[in-house]
């Protein structure tokens, strides 16, 4: 494997690390705010959905974002209604957003489009087009990173740069910010922010809904810019994966881009590769792919440094009286 | 004092639940273009209206109550086990695994081996989550998770690698002995003169039936059921009561990975009569539906059970007559969920607040306590 094989192999890291990333992000929003989401798959899902299925119907990739967007977030405000204002159970709301979300979407594609549970396929402006960097073309032929820049970095489409850019974006939120430093309080002890008169309900409220728009991103992103058009259960497991990523990043938001960026590197490698022979060992395709979720079992045992998530996560908070 | 009386706890709350859930549906198959209520009685004459639509119906209940009855052992632990579906998977591979090694003379040999296999590969599965969260503290929702890609992953290395028939392009296992074949309903019945259609529906129902009864036994009849739902209801004060949070949760994710590993009997050995990739389809996830639903009680999740195996047949009928995808008992499932689950609090709170106005209307003269 030379250094010719690395670059498209980081190409396609990128390229795969961005939905991870965005919905990284947004479960990071929610868990640090005390609300587990174990829904960002379906929320994703809605959203792939409803951005192919309006860019298809428009022709306008825009406008199929907003719709992506705008679906997810009512997803995420079933769930807030569910775990804030009813008080119910997280993860099960968690669970039935899945459910609904992969049955919906074939339903109404079904009927929309009579082609099988998918939208029709997308191209020109239906779909997020690559982008290339400034100076793209005069820094190629710097050797090393000169390829690295034109062909890995540079020339993917918007949403990639939007969730790059999300990064710093969530640190400066959470950690330079008065609405960010209530919303990581109301996650460690939600009593505390009440007493200072803060509203617990609506921080948890805007932190579901952050958490809603990056999934909308996410999916957006799956289903018109990585792909072109939605197909019944695109997601395949990446919400889970984002939540491993969470997990292994120990919900901070320059960790989950290093946690998005290696999950993508074993989705780039096991995609190209069926096996890996090094020679001793050969590693089969399957437990490459597995890594992810092998690796977050180990982190949450605490085998390789301890992951502690906020500590009001998961429960209800009620009000005293 | 309860706020409720528990025939309300228990029949009216999950009924009101199931109501809005199946209204909700309704408006989405008008939002399809479909009449709800001729969709509903499709769904009903397909899943009870012939001995083909029962046995289709109780062959996925079968499913259902092992996955269900997994999922809610586990809550009376207050363990949330989604990891049904790696564990039945991994109960599969227990079940191919003991078919296919030993060249077994007769079922009645058989069945009793693979309940052994099944159940203890599920347990094995189950038992790396349970000791993680009760040792190292892991979130065993997570974990189990994680384990359910892990399962699906190892599968498929497993079919591909080693399992797969030399030669042959499928990655699925030889289909197992004749020794090792369940008797179906209709050979069942046939013994008695009754006719029955060909249907899926094997001996594993009553096994299942079975499991129910036992798991009642175990959990209100035996002091090691008692454990669990005290440590259920308060981990502090089944502590101080001498109860080992360590032993419980171990022995309570281990009985809950066996039932969800014997759902193979069902499906592997009943019905599909070899190991293939896909073989739980998510039945490990209704199991979840199935026990909010029946909560958590085995006459509930068996009720409950029924109910999913009709849903899962109706569905199937659904689609071959309207242009409603199957895909609709997924949204049912998810709307079930949702309502009984995460949604219990809005109707359990005013249903509260109107029951103890009715009650606890002192009687004039008499002071309030």
């Amino acid at each position: 494997m030379g250094f010719i094989d690395i670059i498209p192999i980081l190409d396609s890291t990128i390229r795969l690390a961005t939905p991870l990333l965005l919905a990284c992000l947004a479960g990071l929003f929610s868990e640090r705010a005390g609300v587990f989401d174990i829904g960002l798959e379906g929320k994703m899902l809605v959203a792939a959905f409803f951005s192919a299925a309006v860019a298809a119907q428009t022709g306008n990739v825009w406008l199929g974002l907003g719709a992506g967007i705008a679906a997810s977030m009512v997803f995420a405000l079933i769930h807030g209604v569910a775990s804030i204002t009813f008080r119910g159970d997280q993860l099960i709301s968690g669970v039935a957003i899945n459910f609904l979300a992969a049955g919906m979407t074939v339903l109404i594609a079904q009927d929309w489009f009579n082609q099988g549970s998918r939208t029709p396929s997308l191209f020109g402006a239906s779909r997020f087009g690559p982008v290339d960097l400034p100076f793209a073309d005069q820094i190629a032929s710097i050797p090393i990173i000169g390829p690295f820049y034109a062909d890995a970095l540079s020339g993917h489409t918007i949403l990639v740069y939007v969730g790059l850019l999300a990064v710093p974006a969530t640190w400066w939120v959470l950690f330079r910010t008065r609405f960010g430093l209530r919303l990581r309080a109301v996650g460690e002890n939600p009593g505390a922010v009440d007493t200072a008169g803060v509203s617990v309900v609506r921080l948890r409220y805007a932190a579901v809904l952050i958490c809603g728009l990056l999934c909308g991103l996410a999916g957006a992103y799956l289903a018109t810019g990585l792909a072109a058009g939605f197909t019944r259960d695109m997601t395949a497991g990446r919400g889970f994966i984002a939540l491993a990523a969470l997990i292994f990043a120990k919900w901070r938001p320059w960790y989950a881009l290093f946690a998005c960026l290696l999950f993508g590197f074993l989705q780039a490698v096991s995609n190209r590769y069926s096996t890996l022979d090094f020679g001793i060992i050969e590693i089969p395709n399957a437990f490459v792919l597995a890594l992810p979720y092998i690796l977050t079992v180990v982190i949450l045992a605490g085998f390789v440094g301890r992951a502690t998530p906020p500590r009001a996560g998961g429960e209800p908070y009620v009000k005293e009286r | 004092m309860d706020k409720l009386p528990k025939w309300a706890d228990i029949a009216l709350i999950p009924a009101i639940n199931l109501a809005l859930a199946l209204i909700v549906s309704g408006i989405v198959v008008a939002f399809i273009g479909e009449n709800p209520l001729n969709a509903l009685q499709i769904m009903v004459n397909g899943a009870v209206g012939s001995t083909y639509g029962w046995g289709y119906t109780l062959y996925y209940a079968t499913n259902f109550v092992f996955t269900g009855l997994a999922v809610a052992i586990a809550f009376h632990a207050r363990l949330f086990n989604i990891g049904g579906e790696g564990q039945a998977q991994l109960g599969s591979l227990g079940v191919a695994l003991v078919c296919l090694m030993v060249p077994w003379p007769h079922w009645t040999l058989a069945l009793p081996a693979a309940i052994v296999g099944g159940a203890v590969f599920g347990a094995a599965w189950a038992a790396i989550p349970a000791y993680l969260q009760a040792k190292r503290g892991s979130h065993i929702v997570i974990t189990t998770i994680m384990f359910n890609f892990i399962a699906s992953a190892l599968l498929v290395y497993l079919l591909v690698e080693t399992l797969k028939v030399p030669g042959s392009m499928a990655p699925e296992t030889a289909r197992f002995p004749e020794g090792a074949r369940l008797p179906d309903a209709q050979a069942v019945f046939g013994l008695f003169g009754l006719s029955f259609a060909r249907t899926p529906l094997n001996i594993s129902f009553i096994v299942a039936l079975f499991a129910c009864w036992g798991l009642w036994l175990l959990l209100w009849r035996t002091r090691l059921g008692y454990e669990i739902r005290a440590f259920g209801h308060s981990e502090p004060a089944a502590r101080y009561a001498g109860i080992s949070p360590t032993k419980i949760t171990m022995i309570a994710m281990l009985i809950s990975g066996a039932l969800a590993g014997l759902m193979a009997i069902n499906a592997v050995m009943g019905e599909q009569e070899r190991l293939i990739q896909d073989n739980v389809l998510g039945a490990g996830f209704v199991g979840i539906a199935v026990a909010l639903m029946g909560r958590s009680h085995p006459v509930g999740v068996l009720i409950a059970a029924i109910l999913f195996g009709a849903l899962y047949q109706g569905g199937a009928e659904l689609e071959f007559e309207t242009s409603v995808p199957r895909e609709m008992v997924v949204v049912i499932q998810a709307l079930v969920i949702l309502f009984t689950g995460a949604l219990d609090g809005m109707v359990r709170r005013p249903l509260e607040s109107a029951f103890l106005r009715f009650r606890k209307q002192p009687k004039p003269g008499v002071a309030a306590e």
